[in-house]
């Protein structure tokens, strides 16, 4: 292989294993959009929160599964106390309301972080060393391989949850009309609350894998903002979207760092994927599996 | 089976739509309810079901009795609990999901089991929809969504089911056969039916019942015979002269009867 393709191979495999931790936080969100047609800005704040819990835990010399079992525990908590308390009483207001609560939510929790851990960035150690595993030509940190191990079994998990199990149909139906899924003998406030509370799990997943890559600070708060693109492209309420647009924003943002950097200096990376949403919500606003409203002529 | 005892249905806390009305579903019978646009038809149901919170309405007099339990002020999901489910009108089935999940959804107050036995049974009355199956429901014709909200309704084993507008928006033939499966399920279930209808011609046919509703308020009532025979029933909603033929346009230009209720 030539050194230009090598180079194009390593940039997308790269760009894949970020575009899929990117998925996972990005499922997070589709997840509560999903059930509850709530935004929610927070979701970066939820992946700093998880990250932050495991370095308290890990600090307190407790073993790594200990924090992870511990960050699972508080996260769901989390997200059953958020909606019972914060969105609960919402329910029925305009959108804008929620958008505004959960906005609200994230500068809380942003402004706590410093308080609990203080300034400084503290490492999250996981046990799986820093020798890049070879793949093929190029290779990846073993952390990058290892979130997008964790983001595929989500998604293997969430489509089986959603299409198969009466739980995961029962939410859907909420999804589509909650009126008639209330008559129907569903009680859509607990699948709120279920669907805020498995967003809570994935970004406690979450936190573990962006924290151990990135260091816990408030900054990793930041990750959440590329949800964004990746929800616009991959449509705001589908699982399998959430994939595709977080692999393509992956892929993208590390082509423009490798092609396009060198000839500006540097820092298309940042600003390449919200280009690409813009475009998106140009020409296919639903996004790639968005749902579109079915109209029978 | 139910008993509506003179309820009164508030609106957003000043707006009185039910002004105290009373009406008896015997078990394993259909009852109708008539009356025109604005009436009252659909809130009534609405009250029964509980789905009213849901609107900011309130019951705020009056009592719901299914079987020898009070209903009122339950929330809806509880009540479809209870035994007693709504089929909204214009279909409203769950658009993104398959005929097949629609079924599940409807059954989700029952076990594993039940749901698989429902399925078969809502497959034996409404064959067309085992051909739909795995179909988005989206999709499906008007008649087959009508049969899948019916269908989906009698998932979670009602006793009582309160139909509205079964035949909104279909054609002839197919409100005649969904018509007919509804009287086969009254008969062969056991179930109790509160119709709402538009087509009181059909209604009146089918239902052993009926109530007229205006304005909020029960201003008739009767057996379904005695109804289809009330001079004013023909007049007002059978659209026939007090001879039984077709009334012409003539005859409402010229003259205007007044509804005897009224005074």
């Amino acid at each position: 292989m030539s050194e230009d393709l090598e180079f194009a191979f390593a940039l997308l495999l790269s760009g894949a294993s970020i575009g899929l931790m990117y998925s996972l936080i990005a499922l997070g969100f589709v997840l509560v959009y999903k059930a509850t047609d709530a935004i929610n800005f927070a979701q970066g704040e939820f992946v700093m929160l998880a990250g932050m819990i495991v370095v308290t835990v890990l600090g307190a010399e407790a073993p790594l599964i200990a924090a992870i079992v511990v960050v699972l525990l508080v996260m769901i908590g989390f997200g059953f106390g958020l909606e019972k308390v914060v969105l609960r009483p919402l329910l029925g207001r305009p959108v804008v309301a929620v958008i505004m609560a959960t906005i609200g939510v994230a500068a809380v929790l942003r402004g706590l972080s410093p308080l609990v851990l203080g300034i400084e960035t503290r490492a999250l150690p996981l046990p799986i060393g820093d020798e890049p595993i070879a793949i093929g030509p190029a290779s990846l940190p073993p952390i990058q391989v290892l979130g997008a191990v964790v983001a595929i079994l989500f998604f293997i998990v969430f489509s089986w949850f959603f299409k198969k199990s009466r739980m995961g149909i029962a939410m859907r139906a909420v999804a589509d009309n909650q009126q008639v899924a209330q008559a129907m003998g569903i009680n859509v406030e607990r699948y709120f609350a279920i669907a805020w509370a498995m967003a809570g799990i994935v970004s406690a997943l979450g936190g573990v894998v962006w924290g151990a890559m990135l260091g816990v600070d408030v900054q990793l708060a930041l990750v959440g903002l590329k949800v964004f693109p990746v929800v616009i492209l991959g449509g705001l309420d589908s699982i399998g979207g959430a994939l595709v647009g977080g692999l393509i924003i992956g892929i993208v943002e590390s082509l423009a760092a490798g092609y396009l950097d060198p000839y500006v200096g540097g820092g298309t990376k940042d600003f390449a994927p919200y280009v690409l949403m813009i475009l998106v919500l140009m020409i296919r606003p639903y996004g790639i599996f968005g749902r579109r409203q079915i109209e029978r002529v | 089976m139910l008993a509506i005892n003179n309820i009164e249905v508030v609106y957003d806390r000043v707006i009185l739509v039910l002004k105290g009305v009373s009406m008896d579903v015997g078990e394993g019978t259909i009852t109708t309810l008539l009356g025109a646009n604005g009436a009252g038809k659909t809130t009534t149901l609405k009250a029964i079901s509980g789905v009213l919170r849901s609107e900011r309405g309130e019951v705020t007099k009056g009592a719901v009795q299914l079987g020898d339990k009070r209903i009122d002020g339950m929330r809806a999901h509880d009540v479809t609990r209870m035994g007693l489910v709504q089929v909204f009108e214009g279909r409203r089935v769950f658009e993104n999901l398959t005929t097949e999940e629609n079924l599940i959804a409807g059954g989700h107050v029952q076990t594993a089991g039940a749901v698989k036995q429902g399925i078969d049974l809502v497959y034996s009355y409404f064959p067309r929809l085992k051909e739909r199956s795995t179909q988005v429901s989206g999709y499906l014709s008007g008649g087959e969504q009508q049969m899948l909200a019916i269908g989906r309704a009698l998932m979670s084993r009602p006793r009582v089911v309160l139909l509205d507008e079964p035949s909104l928006g279909l054609a002839p033939m197919l409100v005649e056969e969904i018509f007919g499966i509804v009287s086969r399920l009254v008969k062969q279930e056991r179930l109790s039916v509160l119709l709402v209808e538009q087509n009181a011609t059909m209604a009146l046919a089918v239902a052993d019942h009926g109530y007229v509703m205006e304005n909020g308020r029960i201003v008739l009532e009767g057996p379904a015979d005695k109804l289809r025979d009330n001079s004013d029933i023909k007049e007002f909603y059978l659209g026939l002269n007090e001879g039984g033929a077709r009334k012409s346009y003539r005859d409402t230009k010229h003259y205007k009867r007044r509804k005897r209720w009224l005074s």
